[in-house]
């Protein structure tokens, strides 16, 4: 890890030494751009990148390369995630050239959450890769210049590389080695799965220390709060991946109603002060689903601010909520 | 318990019958090269499909990987994932998809450390698959070089095709 591989603020800070924080932007239903800024204004101060999620849950939202189109346009750094649910071969290293002539410095490769968890079940899967193909595609891309095919770019992509690690569901004892294959394949960095087991995710990171893999890659730290013990309740059983112990449910279900939002933010801020003191640990990524508006005092609390400074800010586009109201009731 | 399901816990075994096929069909390759291989193929075609639909559900992908997946088809995982398993596997083990389901990579992982064989073939990456290959024969395959086709900018060393774990092992 000597050399940097991107243009990107998130790698900046990554190698410089500090703790890196990254959240997720909800995509929006909607043709309007406005509605990405503002989710993007209230990220942006606290964030070293934003993560633009190819509609994850298999949900269809606005699609993840073209809000990284709009992010880097109004300055802010995005990570483009890109699953290997919805397109094939051609279409995904197409997307990734016209990305990075967008300015996208940070790519997440994901396998995807299958059709059959979203809206549209009805719908074909692609998975022509598998998420580690897609990685290699990519590193071969940026590292020899070179589409799939042999056939030279003129000016390959330069990408700070992501994958995903969920080290809380089984095979346990493989996620390490799945991490190696990662590493193995191009990740630069490692964004996990929501992390609320704490116990596994020691475990976890103490076999991936022994094999060295710290070393090699980035780690940040899934993390988001819960609204509640019902919405706590439905991630556990309905988005793929998701493991909540039942200690955290039983929590949220005996605190009032009322304090209950609270309490979720009070759990997130903590897991973030326990996944900081594990060895290995470079950042945290925080996915804050509707919740947008918790991320920054979430990071506040849990003492990560002020962030680094980037250079040459992003222009601020003004809030024009209250436009997009009057548009809508006409 | 179906025929196919009492072997596959056999990974050991399976290894081994895998062994001495392979260098079977590498010791056959000139008669096949005499007769044909698109004329072996036809008759070659429903024993193999019919032998490792039995044992091993096989989806006829060509470019059969099984010895490197602890013999457990990868093309059986719903998202036909061949480099390990997807991160939406259910706490109890079964598959994000089907929730009736084992998953595929859940029995492979599994399987891939009883086999002493081939088990350390697990960490090989597989390249993306030769869609052309679907529904051809992988024996013949095998034997004529197919299916080590790899897309040309595909890196070598580690991530080998299945045919080049001996330049993994050494490299």
């Amino acid at each position: 890890m000597d050399k940097f591989k991107s243009d990107g603020r998130l790698e900046r800070v990554l190698r410089s030494g500090r703790f890196a924080v990254t959240a997720e932007l909800n995509p929006p239903d909607s043709a309007d751009p406005q509605e990405v800024y503002d989710a993007a204004m209230t990220l942006s101060s606290v964030v070293d990148a934003i993560n633009a999620t190819d509609a994850s849950g298999a949900n269809c939202h606005m699609s993840s390369v073209a809000i990284c189109a709009l992010l880097t346009r109004a300055g802010y750094a995005p990570v483009y995630q890109v699953s290997c649910r919805d397109r094939n071969r051609i279409a995904i290293q197409g997307d990734i050239l016209g990305a990075a002539a967008m300015g996208v410095s940070n790519l997440l490769c994901l396998t995807g959450d299958d059709v059959t968890a979203g809206d549209q079940p009805q719908a074909r899967r692609v998975f022509d890769f598998d998420s580690i193909q897609l990685l290699r595609t990519a590193k071969i891309m940026r590292d020899d210049g070179l589409l799939l095919s042999g056939r030279k770019l003129t000016v390959p992509p330069r990408l700070f590389l992501g994958a995903a690690a969920n080290p809380f569901v089984p095979p346990y004892e493989w996620r390490p080695m799945r991490l190696a294959k990662k590493v193995e394949a191009g990740a630069d960095f490692i964004q996990t799965q929501y992390c609320f087991d704490i116990p596994r995710f020691r475990d976890y990171m103490a076999r991936v220390r022994d094999l060295g893999l710290d070393k090699e890659v980035f780690i940040l730290v899934g993390v988001g709060p819960l609204r509640s013990d019902k919405a706590a309740e439905f991630m556990r059983t309905k988005v793929p991946g998701v493991i909540i112990p039942d200690a955290i449910v039983d929590r949220l279900r005996k605190t009032p109603n009322e304090r209950k939002r609270e309490e979720g933010k009070r759990i997130c801020s903590e897991i973030i002060q326990q996944v900081r003191e594990i060895d290995g640990i470079s950042g945290v990524h925080v996915m804050a689903y509707r919740q947008e508006e918790l991320v920054a005092e979430i990071i506040e609390e849990a003492g990560l601010l002020p962030r680094p400074k980037r250079s040459g800010g992003p222009e601020v586009i003004a809030d024009k909520r209250s436009r997009r109201r009057e548009g809508a009731d006409q | 318990m179906s025929l196919g399901s009492w072997l596959r816990d056999r990974p050991h075994w399976l290894e081994r019958a895998f062994q001495g096929a392979h260098q079977s069909i590498l010791w056959l390759k000139p008669l096949f090269v005499k007769i044909g291989y698109r004329r072996s193929e036809r008759w070659l075609h429903p024993f193999e499909a019919a032998s490792k639909g039995v044992i091993f559900d096989c989806r006829m992908c060509g470019q059969c990987i099984l010895h490197s997946t602890g013999m457990t088809c990868p093309m059986t995982c719903p998202k036909k994932l061949r480099n390990g398993p997807c991160g939406g596997v259910r706490a109890n083990g079964h598959c994000e998809v089907d929730p009736e389901m084992k998953c595929v990579w859940v029995e492979a992982t599994k399987r891939a450390s009883r086999m002493p064989l081939y088990g350390e073939e697990i960490m090989l990456i597989q390249p993306p698959v030769n869609r052309l290959l679907k529904g051809s024969s992988a024996w013949i395959n095998m034997m004529n070089g197919k299916d080590a086709e790899l897309p040309p900018a595909w890196k070598s060393g580690k991530s080998a095709a299945n045919t080049g774990y001996e330049q993994a092992a050494n490299g």
